[in-house]
């Protein structure tokens, strides 16, 4: 069978039987490793020099439309499966005891999993929207059932939220199948991707770019479209927080770089500008506000949108060395704030607050806890050993280089040189600040909570337990071999990216 | 090989003979009649794929057996079975309402008329000439009279009898008007003929139009279409719940059929055509945006379904207002096919629920997660897919829709669908979170008896075997009744 397709139908059916009467977390946790496991064989089967696209597969839906399920992967999609699987299995592991409905606590888990590996997996333009839409429903139902705090209107907010973000996605994605002629309306996406399918496209791309940039935005929580993001995450339990701000979010950058850049070059181009003014707001705007948060999880969830912007920017930046950039820095992000969101769910666990105001000076109590939990603070500044670092300067490097004229436009219209310092450099060095800025409300974050005083009633709290370090550690490893072999993860993206590299 | 006339023949037997068992029988337990009647419309459901229409019978002028009527007419069937497996559930319900001679009196005939509607509704799906849509829309309409008010002495029930009367009366009479006028206009009733009349008309359209927007007036309270569904969420949370669902599912469906054949009528001269789109645009607009928004502050389960059955006549317009685009047609009959599958499982699980809570406010399902978890699964994708959420036939419904209506430029429609695809997420999954998140009221479990459970695991099944392979419904959208294969000849 197809190694996609078992990545898929896998936590599929274990969901299933998990609803069915198995053992709810031995399942989950067996379903996990067994993806995690086939997930590093696609991996290591992959040729980079092969075909663009491999583990094809394909079921024809409705011929009319030319609508099918397929599936099939290039390196990058395989490194956002990776992504997905490590994830997953982190978040099923370090999900806490659960006192009530286990069973759909973890069948939950395994569908929001199921619905990110297919989207990543898809060719199908349908089904690639469609396996996204699938985490919707267990987002909502796990935020107001296992969440804290203010749950319920957080669980509203979101679901809201994204379902308005994705009938405008869905919306541009019907303008993208409908603006080829007639006879040559397709949802496949290797056959939108041909060069004489990108020129009918360009017709009408000016305008349905905006909408998908729109649509992912919303996903992806862009300036000015977040607000959604760090109530959800904050309220979320652990391992929805972890795979949503992990794996989920990404999927609407995985969108922009596998739909949106390959079919519409030139309106990407057109729209830069404005997207250039929104990113530095993510990262500026929402770095401040970052600042200013006095609980660890709401701080947390804004960091994470506020990283957002580094990848918007190596997206904008629309070369090779960007756009690779952004590809691994999805990858870093993902590892690094599922390791923070983890480690934040097992602090609560043990003092029920994370408000700075009430903690400080658990590193005494719970050294290995502070520990990693400094690690995972370091990787998400962007400390060098960190891939987060390699991914954050190749995006720098790739944006501040951004040469309008030396852009490859797919259709062939040239692009006059740019005056002497172009946007791109002006956004570059606005973005640089973010560094400063996640540097200080992280090292913040850790000084309130793991240094300082200790209060009396956290003093007898235990350190991680022992199987729940793993995880995190395993998190943190993959984080460690991007940022000392970015090459290894990197190898893998970039023939994704060749076609942007400079002639 | 049968002639199609014969299935709503058949229906109308079995519905008498239901009435002369109830009658005759000494039989004390009515729920034979209705078990009778499933399995009579079963049987007239599997003999419908033995069909073939012959050539140029007499009745062709008033009929027609083309895919979309077959596939309608198996529709209604279903919707039937489907209704008296909830009559069934309901019975209690009825019988605490009228106090008859006998402990289960007055029960016969409330298995029993469905079946006469249901050739109503048979004759809706096949009616291409005015005179036979008009006496088979009277059939359904005055059966419903009856069974809206069924409940005697439940002054709700009552009181959505009334409504329902009067303004179904109402409409028959603006449907009467505007057939007079159009027949004036062009000495026809037969909708072809009408269509072939239409190019060579000289002078005013006016007139001609006139009597279409009579018409679509009277189509317009079937299909529950604002400005004319002043009456739906009375008489939806009055009537016994199994009879809303009929209403809310037959009733819709038969009014489309109607109005996507009358539609089709007037799409040949250009300067008409403007006028029926715009009229359709006009209607989706309002539908859209009235039973969405109006679905939002709702606390009774059935009236929300009520407001989102509003709603679903809104989407379904939008594809009425995309007529011209190719795949318009076909979208209008998948979404019905759809809403048929998620509306009749939502009624089916509210009754059994609503039995032993005691109510169908969205209250009563709190906690339903833990009293059964099976029914609230079922009820899960039930919303889901009213919802739109992919994967489940609600979803296609809704993207057919929509790719229809881009193809023919509606944009402004496209985005007031942004408006109400979200609020409806908010009310459908209103329903969801009290399932899900809140207490229950008590602990006890809730079961269906086990002939229920196995419509309700089917319904769930196809709406999400539907929801990924949308392509049998297409195929019957298609396929002629004729069956060589199997000819008995």
């Amino acid at each position: 069978m197809n190694i996609l397709n078992l990545l898929i139908f896998v936590p599929l059916l274990a969901a299933t039987a998990i609803l069915l009467g198995t053992s709810a977390r031995r399942t989950a946790l067996g379903a996990s490793v067994l993806n995690l496991i086939l997930s590093l064989i696609a991996l290591s089967q992959y040729q980079p020099g092969g075909d663009r696209f491999q583990f094809l597969s394909v079921a024809t839906i409705l011929p009319d439309l030319d609508l099918k399920y397929f599936v099939g992967a290039d390196g990058l999609s395989l490194l956002m499966i990776l992504l997905t699987a490590i994830v997953t299995l982190a978040a099923v592991w370090v999900s806490p005891r659960v006192e009530r409905m286990e069973k759909q606590f973890y069948a939950c888990v395994l569908f929001i999993a199921a619905g990110a590996m297919g989207a990543f997996a898809s060719l199908d333009l349908f089904f690639f929207y469609a396996f996204h839409e699938l985490a919707l429903i267990p987002t909502f139902l796990m935020i107001g059932i296992w969440g804290s705090g203010d749950r319920h209107a957080a669980a509203w907010k979101i679901t809201i939220y994204l379902a308005v973000g994705s009938f405008i996605l869905l919306v541009g994605l019907i303008g993208l199948y409908l603006a080829v002629p007639e006879t040559q309306r397709t949802f496949d996406l290797t056959k939108l991707m041909l060069p004489g399918m990108v020129k009918n496209i360009s017709a009408s791309a000016h305008w349905i770019y905006p909408i998908l940039l729109t649509g992912f935005g919303i996903l992806i929580s862009l300036f000015p479209f977040h607000t959604w993001a760090p109530d959800a995450y904050a309220s979320a339990p652990a391992p929805v927080a972890m795979l949503h701000a992990g794996v989920l979010k990404k999927f609407g950058l995985y969108g922009l770089l596998r739909v949106a850049l390959p079919l519409m070059p030139d309106a990407a181009r057109e729209w830069s500008d404005l997207l250039l003014v929104l990113l530095v707001g993510n990262v500026l705007y929402v770095g401040l506000a970052t600042i200013a948060q006095k609980r660890l999880d709401l701080m947390l969830g804004y960091s994470s949108v506020m990283h957002m912007g580094y990848i918007f920017l190596g997206i904008a930046s629309f070369n090779f060395i960007g756009l690779s950039g952004a590809a691994l820095l999805m990858f870093a992000h993902g590892l690094a704030i599922a390791a923070l969101f983890a480690l934040t769910g097992q602090l609560r666990d043990r003092t029920g607050t994370v408000r700075f105001s009430e903690l400080g000076g658990l590193a005494k109590p719970a050294p290995v806890l502070g520990f990693l939990f400094a690690l995972a603070a370091f990787a998400s500044i962007g400390l060098p050993g960190f891939a987060n670092f390699s991914s954050e300067i190749l995006v720098l490097f790739g944006a501040f280089g951004a040469q309008v004229s030396k852009l490859v436009p797919v259709s062939g219209n040239p692009i006059a040189p740019p005056p002497t310092f172009t946007h791109f450099q002006v956004a570059t060095v606005c973005a640089l600040w973010g560094v400063v800025i996640s540097a200080v409300y992280m090292l913040r974050g850790f000084r309130a909570v793991f240094l300082g005083e200790l209060d009396k009633r956290w003093a007898k709290i235990p350190d991680l337990a022992r199987t729940i370090r793993w995880p995190v550690i395993l998190l943190l490893a993959t984080l460690m071999l991007g940022g000392f072999i970015p090459r290894f993860f990197l190898k893998f993206v970039q023939p994704t990216f060749e076609i942007f590299a400079p002639r | 090989m049968f002639s199609p006339i014969s299935l709503e023949a058949a229906v109308v037997v079995l519905g008498l003979f239901l009435l002369l068992f109830e009658a005759f029988s000494t039989e004390p337990d009515k729920s034979r009649i209705a078990w009778l009647g499933i399995a009579g419309l079963g049987t007239i459901l599997v003999l419908s794929f033995f069909t073939q229409a012959p050539e140029n019978a007499a009745w062709m002028r008033f009929y027609t057996a083309d895919p979309l009527a077959m596939f309608f007419k198996r529709f209604a069937l279903v919707t039937t079975i489907i209704v008296l497996v909830m009559a069934l559930e309901y019975r209690g319900v009825v019988t605490k309402f009228i106090f008859g001679v006998s402990p289960q009196s007055g029960l016969g005939e409330f298995f029993a008329l469905p079946v006469l509607t249901c050739a109503g509704l048979m004759w809706m799906a096949s009616a291409i000439d005015f005179t036979l849509i008009f006496v088979s829309v009277e059939l359904v309409t005055i059966s419903f009279y009856v069974l809206v008010a069924y409940m005697r002495r439940n002054t709700a029930s009552l009181e959505a009898g009334v409504k329902y009367l009067i303004l179904g009366a109402l409409s028959t009479g603006f449907f009467v008007y505007g057939i007079t006028w159009i027949f004036g206009v062009t000495g026809e009733t037969n909708l072809d003929l009408i269509a072939a009349a239409i190019p060579h008309l000289e002078g005013s359209k006016v007139p001609l139009l006139f009597g279409f927007m009579l018409v679509i007036v009277a189509l317009g309270f079937k299909i529950a279409a604002a400005p004319f569904q002043l009456w739906v969420p009375d008489v939806y949370q009055g009537a016994p719940t199994p009879i809303t669902a009929f209403l809310s599912v037959g009733s819709k469906a038969a009014g489309f059929v109607v109005l996507i054949r009358l539609v089709n009528t007037f799409m040949d001269v250009p300067l008409v055509r403007e006028k029926v789109v715009g009229t359709m645009f006009v209607l989706a607009a309002l539908t859209l945006i009235y039973g969405n928004l109006a679905a939002l502050p709702q606390t009774n389960l059935k009236r929300l379904l009520a407001y989102s059955s509003i709603a679903h006549a809104g989407y379904l317009l939008v594809a009425a207002a995309s007529f011209g685009a190719t795949g318009a047609r076909d979208a209008i009959a998948f979404y019905l096919a759809g809403y048929l599958l998620m509306t009749l499982l939502t009624f089916l699980v509210m009754i059994v629920v609503a039995n032993r809570t005691g109510g169908d406010d969205i209250a009563h399902f709190a906690g339903l997660s833990r009293r059964s978890p099976w029914l609230a699964f079922a009820m899960l994708v039930a919303m889901a897919s009213l919802a739109g959420i992919p994967f489940t036939v609600g979803f296609f419904g809704k993207f057919f829709v929509f790719v229809a209506a881009y193809k023919q430029h509606q944009y402004l429609l496209i985005g007031i669908g942004l408006i109400t695809v979200a609020s409806g997420f908010y009310y459908y999954l209103k329903v969801v979170r009290a399932m899900y998140w809140d207490a229950p009221a008590d602990d006890s479990r809730i079961h269906a008896q086990p002939f229920t459970n196995a419509i309700i695991a089917t319904l769930v099944a196809l709406i999400f075997v539907l929801g990924v392979y949308p392509r049998p419904i297409f195929d019957l959208l298609k396929v002629k009744p004729l069956m060589t294969k199997f000819a008995l000849r």
